[in-house]
């Protein structure tokens, strides 16, 4: 089976840095790929590259190759907007807009220009279910998003994200500064999700990576070390780094 | 211990004293034109037009004037310095030349109104052939208004968090729809401010007026017809010794449109803090 995603030399330099060191990887279809790694080991900086976020920064130059089936997404023919369409984000902090709960879930929709309202509420119940927050807020979906706890803005982000059907779903540290029971809900929505969408879980918690992802990739330092099935990752890595920063002995 | 108490005490005393002041100042002003004029005001001196010079009679001319130049100063800067500031904000980068741009709307800024007049009598009256009219004043109380306008709706985009525009991007938006969705709607406090404090402006203005809509205290018709504002129709009673008291009446006027204006502008603020606060 062909890769979702196929990563070759991937290398991101802000100003004269090269913050992303040449990466190359394959993401496989409705998986959930976790990538680990210690504070400025580049995790952010490679998930923003697959749908072309960082380019959004002052000074900021990418080279290399991301092919989302098959496509080259830095090459002439891709469209930015047209591929964050299809390629979904979630922020490390949550940032709901300054909008309604509803308003929030459907504005990517509405962008597509889905009109019907009944459409709309449809999809904000199906999302909202799927974020497992529907039951918390489904008597206030017209309150503002910023007024909702930080767990349960994460999970708005993510029915926000959900809600434009991306085929790939970026999340980076969705569950930092989250209480174990928001994370066990954000974990089973992913563990749900994969059926249909293909997902990156960047995260600075190793269990997390290790009870959620089916395959983990190691960075430090803007590189590559190691990437593999969870379990051996986790139990039988091939690097000494890796071992290290797996078993908390690393630094 | 005792000499920090004491020397604080002191600098405490001295704001609050120059604070005091300061609001002692203005409200004699207020007191001031609103004492000696205000008893001129009566509904005759509100909605009648000028007798005899403006001897005697009333204002409205005046009013219709000041509100039609100041409307329609802004109907013009509006599009031009929101445009301006959305376009520096969102679709440059900090560059030498936005800086030049940036340096070019302070130092307009800070010209005095009567250049603008000469230069509006010159440009839009004189060579553009547009003679004293509504129109020509228009545009040059715009030109004068527009650095205030897109420094401070600049100032209110650039204040708009950057994450929302990221998070808007990264869900399939363009840079202008962007803009529009989220941008625009959460900076309008500050451009509504900057409108305000515009209009203010345009409503006290004299000398860039009188230079490009002249002095006609006949009803204005279209925007084709010279016009008198209240500023004007005040200078001219006060500086021909025709009327102190009508001077008075007017000044009255001018000076609660102003305080209504700005008092409107807060009004309007608290409204929408409480609307982004609920
Ligand atoms: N906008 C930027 N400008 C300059 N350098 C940047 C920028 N963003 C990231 N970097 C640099 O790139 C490197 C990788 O940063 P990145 O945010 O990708 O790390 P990370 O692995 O996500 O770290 P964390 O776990 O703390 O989130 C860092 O050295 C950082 O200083
Ligand atoms: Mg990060």
């Amino acid at each position: 089976m062909t890769p979702k995603v196929e990563v070759r030399d991937l290398r991101v330099f802000f100003g004269g840095e090269e913050a992303l060191r040449g990466v190359s990887l394959d993401i496989a279809a409705n998986r959930i790929l976790g990538v680990i790694g210690p504070a400025g080991s580049a995790k952010t900086t490679f998930l923003r590259a697959l749908d072309r976020m960082n380019e959004l920064k002052a000074g900021c130059r990418t080279a290399g190759r991301v092919l989302v089936d098959g496509e080259d997404v830095y090459g002439p023919a891709c469209d930015p907007v047209a591929l964050r369409k299809r390629v979904g984000m979630v922020f490390a902090m949550p940032v709901p807009l300054p909008l309604s709960i509803y308003e929030n879930v459907v504005y990517g929709p509405r962008l597509n220009g889905v009109r019907n309202k009944a459409e709309l509420d449809g999809l904000v119940e199906e999302c909202l279910r799927a974020a497992f927050l529907w039951d918390e807020v489904k008597d206030r979906l017209g309150g503002s998003g910023l007024k909702l706890s930080g767990g349960q803005q994460q999970r708005l982000c993510l029915a926000r994200t959900l809600a434009m059907r991306p085929e790939l779903i970026l999340l980076d540290e969705p569950c930092s500064g989250l209480d174990p029971i928001s994370t066990a809900r954000i974990e089973e929505a992913l563990s749900l999700l994969k059926e249909r969408h293909t997902i990156v879980l960047v995260t600075n918690n190793t269990k997390q990576a290790a009870r959620a992802s089916d395959e983990t990739a190691f960075f430090l330092m803007g590189e590559l070390v190691e990437m593999g099935p969870t379990g051996r990752i986790f139990t039988n890595p091939s690097d000494k780094r890796t071992e290290d920063y797996v078993t908390g002995r690393f630094g | 211990m005792n000499a920090h108490r004491a020397s604080q005490r002191v600098a405490v005393s001295i704001l609050a004293a120059a604070t005091f002041l300061c609001l002692a100042i203005v409200a004699f002003v207020i007191g001031f034109v609103l004492e000696k004029g205000l008893p001129q005001l009566s509904w005759e001196f509100l909605f009648t037009k000028p007798r005899d010079m403006g001897k005697a009679g009333g204002i409205l001319p005046a009013i219709v004037g000041t509100l039609a130049l100041s409307l329609m100063a802004i109907a013009v800067a509006l599009p031009l310095g929101v445009g301006t500031a959305v376009y520096l904000a969102e679709y440059t980068r900090e560059t030498r030349v936005t800086k030049v741009i940036r340096f070019g709307t302070d130092c307009l800024a800070g010209i005095p109104s009567i250049i603008f007049g000469l230069f509006g009598y010159i440009f839009f009256v004189t060579t553009l052939k547009m003679g004293w009219s509504l129109i020509a004043g228009a545009l040059t109380l715009a030109i004068m208004v527009l650095p205030t306008l897109i420094r401070t709706s600049e100032e209110a985009i650039r204040s708009v968090p950057q994450s929302w525009r990221e998070v808007s991007m990264s869900l399939g938006a363009t840079r202008w729809e962007t803009v529009r969705k989220v941008v625009l709607p959460n900076a309008l406090p500050g451009i509504v401010t900057g409108v305000m404090l515009s209009f203010g402006r345009s409503i006290g203005e004299t000398a860039a007026v009188i230079f490009t809509a002249g002095s006609s205290f006949r009803l204005p018709k279209s925007a084709f017809d010279s016009a008198r504002t209240l500023a004007v129709h005040f200078y001219i009673l006060a500086r021909e010794g025709i009327s102190t008291d009508k001077a008075y009446g007017t000044a009255a006027v001018l000076v609660i449109a102003v305080l209504a204006v700005n008092g409107l502008t807060y009004a309007l603020m608290g409204g929408f803090m409480k609307r982004k606060a609920r």
